[in-house]
């Protein structure tokens, strides 16, 4: 007898589920294979004051007032389902099966999570390999960006050691990670940086002349001269100014991505971090509350081994960050972060389950900093020679990719010359523009304080002009007033 | 000696002195410290005394404060200040009201320190200080070291004092040199925490600073001398507790005032210090007392943006003069 009526609970609940045909979580076997399946879209409804029985439906408890005549019910249901309470512990969250055997997760894995890539070192597809086809103009567009990214580090960095500008950080190494993910996103899709994704704001539009103006800080800098070099942002590219706090713009797009969906958005957040920065108590903030607010953002974590000297090793014990993922209720992937291919298509698919499955995900990217921290580090100081030169030369993401594209047919020696002769030009131009550009005028000193100019900042601008015109020989010259 | 210097061989006299301090914060093993002020410590004290952290400062100032509930005495080092508000919770809630909330039982002894206010040309979040916000909060002793006496005296004063101190160090400081007596030098040197010193002294002007604009302050003095205005220069080295009767005396003696600082003006240390002033010298002013701060903006980072949002010795002379009410000089008097 106990048997039947667990059996017609079971049914009921079934029932309940088809009607609504929505997926329940804790009740339906949620372990879909990543890439390709198309999972009905829709929201997972849970309710936030999960009942202790069998069904999270809320349907017919969806009313709180009802309560009380639940009682009787829910006693039922409990007292049905006793037969079960041998194979599984119906508890907040959803049914958990026991087991006789006691048994720890041990901390290591016995293999690490693979990591998936499409082009060999060569730029050759590897056997078996799936990716998103892109188009010819798509793809030398990438490599075209690639190339720039390259040389802007490489002549910004010369700059700064030349003194002309006071700071500079590279993105060498992961030209792939920047350009490839930039290419899978809309416009549309706001992006919220650490600080090594220049190439996201390339491929939007940013022009040289643009980097060049905020690294001088001149007057045609869009932010006004206000931030230090490499703190980019462009409201018009949809991607956010750099703020050097690490880790705080994870719970920030979770914000953002959460408003989307309110707004029901064709569009995603995606939040790049560092492998330092998923220590910080934010990483965690973040990434648990993307995942029970159900927001569309895909955080994108560049895995670089490398947090200014602190060795991977010393940052965390876990198998990387892409592990991480699943504790939080993430879909999660390790990707080759130098190969464009790879990334393009993790992202792609990514941005798909964001926006139609209305959840975040996480991408950890492999590839090794090549570059220094910044202009303030001398990483030789704490790491081989070798094995940076090896990284530079043979585990390039700019050759492997231009290996692949000079297979195709698409790309040629002869265009590849071209392309460094000009990009060059382009740069040093952009630097030599910049440098002769006026600094910002006085009135940027007290404006964007707050929305309004407040009276005390009006009085304080007024006096500041009066002093410099009373003693001009205390003002440098050649600064615009 | 250079402040990096006095810093680096108060560090190690402490250490050496007693087997529970020990150093934590990001970079200052390996790395030798992202500003070298902890270079060779990790060779000669080994990684269970000096720590390199993952990237969390409220991370690792929460182990910091355990640390000290504990009995041990850390000293955490902020690669910034900017940096520590990640921290700010354990600093103010936890290290700074622990002692009183537990009626005495869990004291803390322990050092936060790192660079404060501005550098050179690195923006808002790297050139806030926080002198005046960790200055408002009972619980905490506030110091801010100048020279390398300043540095070396207050930072062993620190590290064996019973309660939590913010030293604010300065970024900009710390290649520059300065004399120091063979006093200083000496292992069991320490400086009082809560004095004031009289670096210059002078007739008719005060003018109170503190870190970096000691030297500004220093340099105005000289340019006011020639111009036959005597000015009185003291460098708080505490900003919490503040030493109140030094700079009351020192008024009292001059009767006019300009404060001093890098940080923003409203809530500043200097509005403590004129307030401090009318309390208890109000009948010595002649003039009313001035004020240079920073501009009420977060810095910007264009060159020419960021000298203005700073106070230049250019300031100080005319504040000074300002308060003297002289726009000529006069001839020396007796």
């Amino acid at each position: 007898m106990w048997s039947a009526r667990s059996k017609a609970i079971g049914d009921y609940v079934k029932r309940c589920v088809c009607s609504n045909g929505r997926f329940m979580a804790g009740l339906v076997d949620h372990r879909s294979n990543p890439f390709g399946s198309s999972l009905a879209s829709g929201v997972a409804e849970t309710s936030r004051h999960a009942l202790p029985f069998p069904c999270n439906m809320a349907a017919p408890f969806l009313v709180r007032r009802f309560e009380s005549t639940l009682a009787g019910k829910q006693l039922e249901l409990l007292h049905a389902g006793d037969a079960d309470d041998d194979q599984a512990l119906d508890f907040p969250g959803g049914k958990v099966t026991y087991t006789p055997e006691m048994k720890f997760i041990w901390e290591n894995y016995v293999k690490r999570v693979p990591c998936y890539r499409v082009l060999d070192e060569n730029g050759d597809q590897i056997m078996g390999s799936n990716f998103k086809e892109m188009s010819k103009e798509v793809a030398l567009k990438m490599y075209n960006d690639m190339v720039t990214l390259q040389f802007m580090d490489t002549i910004f960095y010369e700059a700064q050691r030349q003194g002309r500008i006071s700071f500079y950080m590279t993105t060498i190494g992961e030209e792939a990670i920047n350009i490839a993910s930039a290419a899978a996103l809309n416009d549309d899709d706001l992006v919220l940086p650490q600080y090594r994704e220049p190439g996201v704001l390339l491929w939007r539009g940013f022009t040289l002349q643009d980097f060049a103006n905020q690294c001088f800080g001149n007057k045609d800098d869009g932010g006004k001269g206000r931030q230090m070099p490499v703190h980019y942002g462009s409201k018009k590219h949809n991607y956010l100014t750099v703020s050097s706090p690490i880790a705080t713009q994870l719970p920030q797009a979770a914000g953002i991505a959460y408003s989307l969906k309110m707004d029901k958005q064709d569009a995603c957040v995606v939040a790049f971090i560092g492998d330092g920065g998923t220590s910080e108590g934010d990483f965690h903030a973040g990434l648990n509350f993307a995942a029970v607010m159900e927001a569309p953002v895909i955080f994108i974590c560049r895995n670089n081994g490398w947090a200014i000297s602190t060795h991977i090793s010393e940052q965390f014990r876990s198998d990387g960050i892409v592990v991480k993922g699943q504790a939080y209720g993430i879909r999660s992937i390790r990707v080759d972060g130098s190969d464009a291919l790879a990334v393009y298509t993790a992202i792609h698919t990514a941005r798909e389950m964001a926006v139609s499955e209305q959840r975040p995900v996480l991408v950890e990217t492999l590839a090794y900093r090549i570059g220094h921290h910044s202009t303030s580090d001398d990483s030789t100081k704490y790491r081989p020679l070798d094995e940076i030169e090896y990284w530079k030369m043979a585990r390039n993401p700019v050759n492997r990719f231009r290996g692949w594209i000079e297979k195709k047919g698409w790309w040629s020696e002869k265009e590849e010359s071209e392309l460094r002769i000009s990009i060059k030009k382009q740069v040093l131009q952009a630097i030599q523009v910049a440098e002769r550009t006026e600094k910002p005028p006085i009135a940027e000193l007290f404006s964007d304080v707050y929305d309004q100019p407040p009276d005390n900042l009006r009085e304080q601008e007024t006096e500041l002009r009066e002093t410099i015109n009373k003693y001009p020989q205390d003002y440098p010259s050649g600064f615009p007033f | 000696m250079t402040v990096r210097e006095a810093l680096n061989s108060a560090l190690d006299e402490e250490m050496s002195a007693d087997p529970k301090v020990f150093l934590m914060g990001e970079e200052v093993g390996e790395y030798q410290g992202a500003y070298k002020i902890s270079k060779g410590l990790l060779d000669k004290y080994g990684p269970e005394r000096v720590l390199d952290t993952p990237i969390t400062e409220a991370g690792f100032t929460g182990i910091g404060v355990g640390a000290a509930y504990y009995g041990l005495r850390p000293i955490v080092e902020f690669m910034t200040f900017n940096f520590a508000m990640q921290a700010i919770d354990h600093i103010i809630n936890s290290a700074a009201k622990s002692n009183y909330m537990s009626a005495g039982q869990m004291n803390v002894p322990i050092v936060f320190r790192g660079p404060n206010g501005a550098a050179a040309g690195v923006g808002a979040q790297h050139s806030h200080c926080y002198a005046a916000w960790y200055g408002s909060c009972p619980g905490l002793k506030v110091l801010t070291p100048y020279s390398s006496e300043d540095a070396r005296g207050l930072l062993k004063a620190a590290i064996r004092d019973p309660d939590p101190v913010i030293f604010l160090e300065n970024e900009l400081l710390y290649g520059e040199s300065f004399p120091v007596s063979a006093e200083a030098l000496d292992s069991s040197f320490c400086l009082p925490i809560g004095k004031a010193k009289i670096e210059r002294e002078g007739r008719d002007v005060t003018i109170t600073a503190f870190s970096k604009m000691v030297g500004h302050s220093l340099k105005a003095a000289e340019i006011l001398e020639k111009e036959g205005i005597s000015a009185e220069v003291i460098n708080l080295r505490s900003i919490r507790p503040l030493d109140r009767a030094t700079i009351n005396a020192s008024v009292q003696k001059t009767n006019r005032l300009v404060t001093v600082e890098e940080g923003f003006p409203q809530h500043g240390v200097g509005a403590e210090i004129c307030a401090t002033i009318v309390e208890d010298s109000f009948g010595y002013l002649d003039a009313p007392v001035e004020r240079i701060a920073g501009a009420d903006v977060p810095m910007p980072y264009a060159a020419n943006l960021e000298r203005m949002a700073v106070p230049q010795v250019e300031d100080i002379v005319r504040a000074a003069k300002r308060v003297c009410h002289r726009s000529v000089p006069l001839a020396a008097a007796a």
